[in-house]
């Protein structure tokens, strides 16, 4: 009899089952709270403000989530480790739902401060394309079948759509943009004055960040478990 | 390489299935922007620009499905994999004749969607053709390579404007930006940034391809 995959250890049990989601759990309250009920709103916009914790740490972790499918990719072509294809794959799926969540909140933020849903910034594009991206790199593999040729496909494709993003982020410099850029603009007025705002943006980037890695120990975790039941169908099939 | 290039061109003159299909695809879809814009309202360098350059991309989507799905029917791919010639030279080889095949259409579908939708006040500089080739190359790139990608797959037709077309998102565009500048008679200088971006997005992607198309031919 052969045994498929590797069983899980003890500790890492204890780490996916009991410490994360509890850790996630009261990180995002932490969070939650800070941002509606601690931090005070900023002066001109009012109360809108407050999505922006949210919404620059989800995009920021996307992207992060992002490079993480390049780097697993490239791990996967130089090792062909299966646990490193699961890993671009569940990272790139998260990646994806953060981006989503980045174009929903953006808007909800636009409209009552540029009085619009949606305009073409060139940040908005950038991200907007970039959900385009990860949304073929998972559609590649729906519609790939079960054959292996497809996780190098994926692979491939995980690298070159990385490659594509400095170029769009050069897009992003050559356009003129709207976008306000709270932490990196060089104008002494602007940035986040009061320190518990700086504190809000950080707890929220902890819990979202707990939350990331939550789902994507949980996804890759799956993707074993499809893996491990076809590799068992198979063999119930030859015998 | 050559080889691969010779015999691409030999099939292509020999039938002449694609360029013909893909100028008629080409040709109707200007007269559907004809029929829905209204094409005498918005005259102008950049419409004319954004027109040509959709054109061109879905019109040469569909002689990239082809290159690699005349491949895999024939077992050609297989073949070639075979050969004793480096796997980044067979995707130089596709590329190229992706590449003139989608030059030939841009060239003949410039001018006449310019005359067909009636832009008047252009003054075309020689920087018109380097747009073009360098445009046509970065599509030419991506394309080959996603076009090997999604010819493995079920639903390939799908597939492959769903993968290229946000990669070719940023020398889209850059090159509907010089296309229209090269076309109201900007200078080089002025549209500098913009080209070296279409050079290097070429760069990028043709050394992308030539580098993963050992992993992609790999059976």
């Amino acid at each position: 009899m052969r045994s498929y995959g590797e069983p899980m250890t003890e500790s890492r049990r204890i780490w996916q089952d009991t410490i994360l989601p509890w850790a996630t759990c009261v990180a995002m309250l932490a969070a939650i709270f800070m941002v509606f009920v601690l931090v005070p709103s900023e002066r001109d916009q009012g109360i809108v403000q407050r999505i922006f914790y949210f919404h620059v740490n989800l995009a920021w972790m996307a992207f992060g989530g992002f490079a993480l499918v390049a780097g697993m990719s490239i791990w996967f072509l130089r090792t062909g480790s299966r646990r490193a294809d699961r890993l671009a794959h569940a990272n790139a799926e998260v990646g994806m739902l953060y981006t989503t969540l980045v174009l929903v909140t953006g808007p909800i933020w636009a409209r009552p401060i540029w009085g619009v849903w949606w305009t073409w910034d060139p940040r908005l594009t950038m991200t907007v394309v970039l959900w385009a991206i990860y949304a073929a790199y998972l559609m590649l593999r729906r519609l790939g079948g079960e054959d292996d040729t497809i996780l190098r496909y994926a692979a491939v494709l995980g690298i070159v759509g990385s490659l594509d993003i400095p170029l769009l982020i050069l897009a992003v410099r050559l356009w003129r943009g709207v976008h306000p850029a709270v932490m990196l603009s060089e104008d002494p007025d602007s940035g986040l004055k009061d320190p518990l705002m700086g504190w809000t943006l950080l707890a929220s980037a902890l819990a979202l960040g707990l939350l990331f890695t939550w789902l994507v120990s949980l996804r890759a975790r799956l993707l074993e478990v499809d893996e491990t039941v076809a590799a068992m169908h198979l063999e119930g099939v030859r015998t | 390489m050559w080889t691969i290039v010779r015999k691409d061109l030999a099939i292509e003159l020999r039938t002449g299935e694609m360029v013909s299909s893909m100028f008629l695809l080409a040709l109707l879809i200007i007269l559907v922007f004809a029929f829905t814009l209204e094409p005498e309202r918005l005259m102008g360098a950049e419409f004319l620009a954004g027109l040509s350059w959709t054109t061109l991309l879905v019109a040469g989507t569909l002689a990239l499905n082809r290159s690699f799905v005349l491949e895999r029917e024939a077992g050609g791919l297989t073949g070639l994999a075979l050969a004793p010639i480096d796997r980044g030279s067979i995707f130089l080889g596709k590329a190229i004749g992706n590449f003139l095949l989608l030059l030939v259409a841009g060239v003949v579908l410039l001018p006449l969607t310019a005359i067909l939708l009636g832009t008047r006040g252009l003054s075309p500089t020689w920087l018109l053709p380097v747009v073009l080739l360098l445009g046509v190359a970065g599509i030419a790139a991506i394309g080959t390579l996603c076009a090997a990608i999604a010819s493995r797959t079920r639903a390939r037709e799908v597939l492959l404007p769903i993968l290229m077309f946000p990669l070719l998102a940023p020398l889209l565009i850059a090159a509907t930006r010089t296309t229209s500048g090269a076309l109201v008679g900007q200078s080089a200088t002025e549209l500098q940034s913009w080209l070296l971006m279409l050079a290097g997005f070429d760069i990028v992607f043709l050394t992308a391809g030539w580098l993963s198309f050992d992993y992609i031919l790999e059976e």
